[in-house]
C-alpha cells in the first residue's frame, strides 16, 4: 500500500500542474471529461470491479443525478451543490429497488436485467414532457460565475471539482478494498456459494455495494448536468454511457484501485484522436472500444494495469485483478 | 444436534432427494456414504440452506432451519466444506482464512482461531502469503477444511474430502479427521471412500438413488454383504 501512497502523490502533483500546461480551452475540456470518466469508472468499479457484478445500467444513477439536481434548480432555485445530494440519495433509492430484485441473477442475466432497468428509466424521462424536457430536455439557467450555484465561466473551476471528485472516488475505492466489507466483496465475486456457507451475507453486501456505487455516480452526473449546461435522456440515460463506462474500468483492470483510472486516461483521449482522425464519423468511439476491449480480454483479462504491473515489476497485490468471465 | 427429518428436495422437476431422514449427536462423527449421483451433495446443500427443501424440515441444535438462507445457517454454528474446495483464488491463504473468521467479529477469537487452524495444517501457515490457486490438491483441501474450522462451527458438513486427491494425501487429510473431532466439533462426513469413511465413523448411512436404503453402526455396515458386494469389491 506504500506504493499506492506513491502513485497517489505524483498523480496529484501532475493534477496540480495540468492546467497550466494545458491551457487552451479545448485541451482543458478534454481533460476535464476524462477526469469525469475516471470518477465514474471508480464509482463503477466497487459494484462492477470488487463485487464483480457487471452492472451495465449505470447511466440510470447518472442520469438520476443530473436530472434531479437540475429540475431542482430550475423549479425551487435550489443550488444544485444541495441537488447533487440529493440526487445521490435517490440514485442509492434506484439502486435498491434495481438491486433487490436482480441480484438474484447471476452473470449475464444481471447484466441485462441492470441495462433494462436503465432503459426503463430513460423512456419514462423522454415521455415526461411537463415535468423534465421530455426528449428534448433541460437547460440549466446560465448564471455565469456562481460557485454557490455550481456554476463558472471559466473551466479551471470545473477542473478544480473534478479533481477532487476522482479524490473522493479514490479514497472510497482504497477504503473499500482495505476494509472487511471489501474482503466479503472480493469473497462473493470468487465464489458466491463458498461466501455464503462462511456466513457472508451476500445480497446485503451487493446491495450496499451498489448503492456506494450509485450514489457515486448520481454526483457525476450533477458534475456533467451543470458543465455542459444541458441535459437530455440520451446524454445522460444513454445506453452507450452505461456501456462506456464499464468498459473504461474492465480495460484498465477491475477490481484494482489504478485500473479503473488508467483505463479513462487512456480511452478517453485516444477517442478524441480517433474523432480527429475520422472526421467526426459516428461510431468511430465505439468502434475503438469494442476494438479495444477484445484485444485486452485476449491478451491481459485482468486489464492495463497488469500490464504496467509486469511491465514495472510490481507485485500484484493478492487482491487486485480480476479475471473476466 | 441434527435432525434431518423426512427431506425431499432437487431441481426444478427433478426430484433428487426423496424422503431422506437421519440424525447426528453431539460429539459423534457420521458418514453418509454412496455412489456418484446417488444425492449426497444435494443433503448437503439442502441442511446448508442452499437448495430448499420441498417437504420435510432441517432442524439444528432445536431449531427449524427452512427458509433460512445459507449464510444464517453457518451463523448459528454450521460450517461447510464443499466438493471441489471452493476457494476464493485471488487471495492470499490466510485471506481467505479470515473470511471464515470473520464472522465472529472479534479479532482476538479470530487470531486464536488462526493458530489452531495453522497447527494443525503447519503448511498452510508457512504459505500464508501466496494465493490459494498456486497451492496443490492437498492444500487445497486443508484450506478448504481450514476456513470451514474459523467459523468455529459446532457441526462440520465435509463434502467428499478425498475426490481428486492422491492416496497419501487423502490419508495425511483423513487424519486430521479425528483432531477436529476431539477439539468439540460434531462431523458429518460424506465420502465415495466407503471404507475409510466408515472406519473414522461410529454410525454411517448409506444413500442410493436419494433414499437412505441402509444405517447402522460403521461395524455392521463394514460387514454387511449388500455394502460388500456394491460398494468394497469383496
Amino acid at each position: 500500500m506504500r506504493q499506492d501512497r506513491l502513485i497517489g502523490c505524483a498523480a496529484a502533483a501532475v493534477l496540480a500542474v495540468l492546467p497550466l500546461v494545458f491551457d487552451n480551452p479545448y485541451t482543458l475540456s478534454v481533460v476535464i471529461l476524462t477526469l469525469l470518466y475516471a470518477y465514474l469508472a471508480l464509482s463503477w468499479n466497487i459494484i462492477g470491479g470488487i463485487a464483480g457484478q457487471l452492472s451495465l445500467g449505470h447511466a440510470a444513477y447518472f442520469g438520476i443525478g443530473g436530472y434531479t439536481s437540475t429540475y431542482l434548480f430550475l423549479t425551487y432555485g435550489l443550488s444544485p451543490w444541495l441537488g447533487m445530494l440529493a440526487g445521490a440519495v435517490l440514485a442509492s433509492a434506484a439502486a435498491a429497488l434495481i438491486g433487490l430484485p436482480c441480484f438474484r441473477l447471476r452473470g449475464a442475466y444481471f447484466a441485462l436485467a441492470t441495462l433494462a432497468a436503465a432503459v426503463i428509466l430513460r423512456v419514462i424521462v423522454e415521455n415526461s414532457h411537463e415535468l423534465l424536457g421530455g426528449p428534448r430536455g433541460m437547460e440549466v439557467r446560465l448564471l455565469h460565475d456562481a460557485p454557490w450555484y455550481f456554476q463558472h465561466t471559466r473551466k479551471e473551476f470545473y477542473y478544480a471539482v473534478v479533481v477532487a471528485l476522482v479524490a473522493v472516488a479514490l479514497f472510497a475505492n482504497y477504503a473499500v478494498l482495505r476494509s472487511r466489507f471489501g474482503y466479503y466483496l472480493t469473497a462473493i465475486r470468487n465464489d458466491e456459494e463458498a461466501a455464503l456457507a462462511l456466513g457472508v451475507n451476500a445480497r446485503r453486501c451487493k446491495l450496499q455495494a451498489a448503492v456506494l456505487s450509485a450514489a457515486l455516480t448520481a454526483v457525476g452526473g450533477t458534475f456533467y448536468a451543470q458543465y455542459v449546461l444541458f441535459i437530455s435522456p440520451d446524454k445522460v440515460f444513454g445506453g452507450h454511457l452505461s456501456v462506456q463506462i464499464a468498459v473504461i474500468c474492465i480495460i484498465g483492470g477491475r477490481g484494482t484501485l489504478w485500473g479503473p483510472a488508467l483505463g479513462a486516461l487512456l480511452l478517453l483521449p485516444a477517442e478524441e484522436v480517433a474523432r480527429f482522425v475520422t472526421g467526426g464519423a459516428p461510431g468511430a468511439a465505439m468502434m475503438l472500444y469494442g476494438l479495444l476491449l477484445m484485444v485486452v480480454i485476449r491478451f491481459e483479462p485482468r486489464g492495463l494495469i497488469a500490464l504496467a504491473r509486469r511491465a514495472t515489476g510490481c507485485r500484484a497485490a493478492p487482491r487486485a485483478g480480476v479475471e473476466v468471465a | 444436534m441434527l435432525e434431518i427429518d423426512h427431506v425431499s428436495s432437487g431441481y426444478g422437476d427433478v426430484r433428487v432427494l426423496h424422503r431422506v431422514a437421519l440424525s447426528v449427536e453431539e460429539g459423534e462423527i457420521v458418514s453418509i456414504v454412496g455412489a456418484n449421483g446417488a444425492g449426497k451433495t444435494t443433503l448437503i446443500r439442502t441442511i446448508m440452506g442452499t437448495l430448499p427443501a420441498t417437504a420435510g424440515e432441517v432442524r439444528f441444535r432445536g431449531e427449524r432451519l427452512s427458509g433460512l438462507p445459507p449464510h444464517a445457517v453457518a451463523r448459528r454454528g454450521m460450517a461447510q466444506v464443499m466438493e471441489g474446495r471452493r476457494l476464493f483464488p485471488h487471495m492470499s491463504v490466510e485471506e481467505n482464512l479470515l473470511v471464515g473468521g470473520d464472522i465472529l467479529r472479534d479479532p482476538a477469537r479470530s487470531r486464536r482461531l488462526l493458530d489452531w487452524v495453522y497447527g494443525m495444517f503447519p503448511r498452510l501457515r508457512e504459505r500464508r502469503r501466496q494465493l490459494a490457486r498456486s497451492f496443490s490438491g492437498g492444500e487445497q483441501q486443508m484450506l478448504a477444511i481450514g476456513r470451514a474450522l474459523m467459523t468455529a462451527p459446532r457441526l462440520l458438513l465435509l463434502d467428499e474430502p478425498s475426490i481428486g486427491l492422491a492416496p497419501v494425501v487423502v490419508k495425511e487429510i483423513f487424519a486430521r479427521i479425528p483432531d477436529i473431532n476431539a477439539e468439540g466439533v460434531t462431523i458429518l462426513l460424506v465420502e465415495q471412500d466407503v471404507r475409510r469413511s466408515l472406519k473414522l465413523s461410529a454410525r454411517g448411512y448409506v444413500i442410493e438413488q436419494g433414499r437412505v436404503v441402509l444405517n447402522g453402526t460403521s461395524a455392521e455396515l463394514l460387514a454387511n454383504d449388500g455394502l460388500k458386494a456394491a460398494y468394497l469389491g469383496q
